[in-house]
């Protein structure tokens, strides 16, 4: 009996794997096909050998159904945008988060409200006026204007802020004894009991900024300046009228795989960054 | 706290970058959406009158908007439901089992990673009517599957498809409460002669609470604002605006139809409705502390 229960509950996870990993499976076997095998119903179960030679194509030239340009431009800016939003989040946040619990100055509450209210403005629910604003300041197909707005976090600051909270305060009392200044204090005792925090906080917001795609669809128009994930809707534009799934779900691959390797890589920091960071 | 530094210009050379951000793109943003709601302008942006509430009027009259809102709610449940359930689900299967847990919670993740607009191109693919191997097997069983022509189908594949997107995060979180319920407790049950289902209803269920109402607040949220990608690329709001959500919405009647004040009026509506989850969700947070 203990036995068929035992078997029972790995068939239902098996079960479960297989509906969670179809999707992926499928772009992978359509990854590998050619034009000729999407003609009829069904496309085929088992990949076909074209995959390397797909991925090839897609990368280095350009199509037409992404204007021209190839992949590995949206995959640069894909990297240089996740890199920067990333950076300049854990940078803005720890440093914000540094003056809220390390320093009393002026209007110390209103600032943290202002961050605060940041939580209740997803750029989804302002797209229009935020737009406008980058427009206003000359951002559009820009890098800046990728990355910028999308850098002030709440969600990253008032991690660090609780982070902050739970050491203890003998940490601050003992490098002021040892004359330490704020910087020091910062650079050399702050930072490096952070790391692991940092880290964590750097594996999610990394897949954040690649996984972006509102933004970065209303902010660039020329395709030079396109992320890959939101280059799916070039091909999303088409996919019916020119049936080249063969080359849509080979980018597909690769706008996945970037986060794909960073959380099956370093699985445990990425559990612990996630299990923390909405807390 | 006596014995914080005090040196002010620094703290705001420090604060400085996060809240002129902030300002910039949150609240100047903010505040042109609460202006411009106020006001109706011609086509191309020439001349704009002050009109007072008449875009909030026009919104809640007019049948389309409507629409939006009872697919919103209509989709924001599926969902919500979907991944909360299933999540929870899987989380008690791999909890139970002895030495897979790793392996299986190593492949359970792998969705987070994925781009909602690239979950959107995936089963976009696996649903397509002529090729897609869904389509596929429900037309093998008599089953005539054409998403892009039944409003229902497709209001169906986008919840599958945004479901499937937010699964892996509410098991990882279900999984992670599961892995702290202190075995004794179990074993406590289990000596006092309750049954699995009695042993989840009366002692998991319970301690899982802060859990799911947490994660409830959350799935709620990314179905508002997350599944943007996901509907853009599966169906674009059709067939017949039967996917149309209130974010999809903004983004159409803004930037494809060019009205901007009704746009920043449902910029306004949207964000009223964020506040109010955002105070669910830290009222909360206070009470979270139970265990």
């Amino acid at each position: 009996m203990r036995g068929f229960k035992r078997v029972c509950l790995h068939a239902c996870l098996l079960g479960g794997l297989f509906v969670i990993l179809l999707p992926i499976y499928l772009a992978f076997v359509a990854a590998s096909l050619q034009a000729q095998d999407f003609l009829s119903a069904p496309t085929p179960f088992l990949p076909g050998g074209q995959f390397f030679h797909n991925i090839k194509t897609v990368l280095f030239e350009g199509m037409a159904v992404t204007g021209g340009h190839a992949i590995s431009t949206m995959l640069f800016n894909s990297f240089i945008m996740a890199l920067v939003i990333a950076f300049g989040k854990i940078a803005v946040s720890l440093l914000s988060a540094y003056a809220l619990i390390y320093f009393d100055f002026p209007f110390k509450k209103l600032m943290f409200w202002m961050i605060f209210l940041t939580l209740m403005l997803p750029v989804e629910v302002r797209i229009v006026p935020t737009f406008q604003v980058a427009a206003n300041l000359n951002l559009l197909n820009s890098y800046t204007g990728l990355t910028l707005p999308l850098i002030a976090s709440a969600t990253a600051t008032f991690l660090f802020r609780q982070f902050f909270m739970t050491l203890p305060s003998e940490l601050l009392e003992a490098a002021k004894l040892d004359g330490a200044g704020p910087i020091h204090f910062f650079k050399d005792i702050l930072l490096p009991v952070s790391k692991m925090n940092i880290a964590a906080l750097f594996i999610i917001m990394f897949i954040y900024g690649w996984n972006q795609y509102l933004w970065p669809l209303v902010i660039t128009s020329e395709s030079k300046m396109a992320t890959i994930v939101m280059g799916i809707q070039y091909l999303a534009g088409v996919a019916d009228q020119i049936p080249q799934w063969h080359y849509i779900m080979a980018i597909a691959l690769l706008a996945m795989l970037p986060p794909l390797m960073i959380i099956i890589v370093m699985q445990q920091l990425f559990e612990k960054g996630l299990l923390e960071t909405d807390k | 706290m006596g014995k914080n530094f005090k040196m002010h210009w620094l703290a705001f050379i420090l604060i400085a970058p996060q809240i002129i951000i902030t300002i910039i793109f949150f609240l100047w943003p903010a505040i042109t959406a609460l202006l411009q709601s106020l006001y109706q302008g011609d086509a191309f942006g020439i001349s704009q009158r002050f009109s007072g509430f008449d875009n909030f009027i026009d919104l809640l009259k007019d049948p389309a908007y409507l629409k939006a809102i009872s697919t919103t709610l209509v989709f924001n449940t599926l969902v919500t439901l979907l991944a909360l359930s299933s999540g929870l689900f899987v989380a008690l299967l791999v909890n139970a089992t002895v030495k897979s847990q790793a392996f299986y919670k190593s492949f359970y993740i792998w969705p987070y990673a994925v781009a909602p607009a690239v979950a959107g191109i995936l089963w976009r693919f696996l649903f397509n009517p002529a090729i897609g191997w869904v389509s596929y097997l429900a037309n093998l069983m008599g089953f005539e599957f054409n998403y892009i022509l039944h409003p229902g189908q497709a209001l169906f594949v986008v919840v599958i498809a945004a479901s499937w997107q937010q699964f892996s995060y509410n098991f990882l979180f279900f999984f992670a409460s599961l892995q702290a319920i202190p075995k004794s407790l179990l074993e406590a049950g289990m000596i006092d002669g309750a049954n699995a289902w009695q042993r989840f209803w009366h002692i998991i269920f319970p301690l899982l609470s802060p859990t799911t109402f947490f994660l409830l607040v959350i799935n709620v949220i990314y179905a508002f604002f997350d599944t943007f990608g996901i509907i853009q690329v599966m169906t674009r709001g059709g067939p017949g605006n039967s996917t149309s959500t209130l974010v999809y919405k903004v983004y159409n009647d803004g930037f494809i139809g060019l009205d901007l004040g009704s746009s920043a009026a449902q910029s306004v509506i949207l964000m009223v409705i964020v506040i109010g989850l955002t105070v669910i969700q830290f009222k909360y947070i206070d009470k979270k502390v139970v265990y």
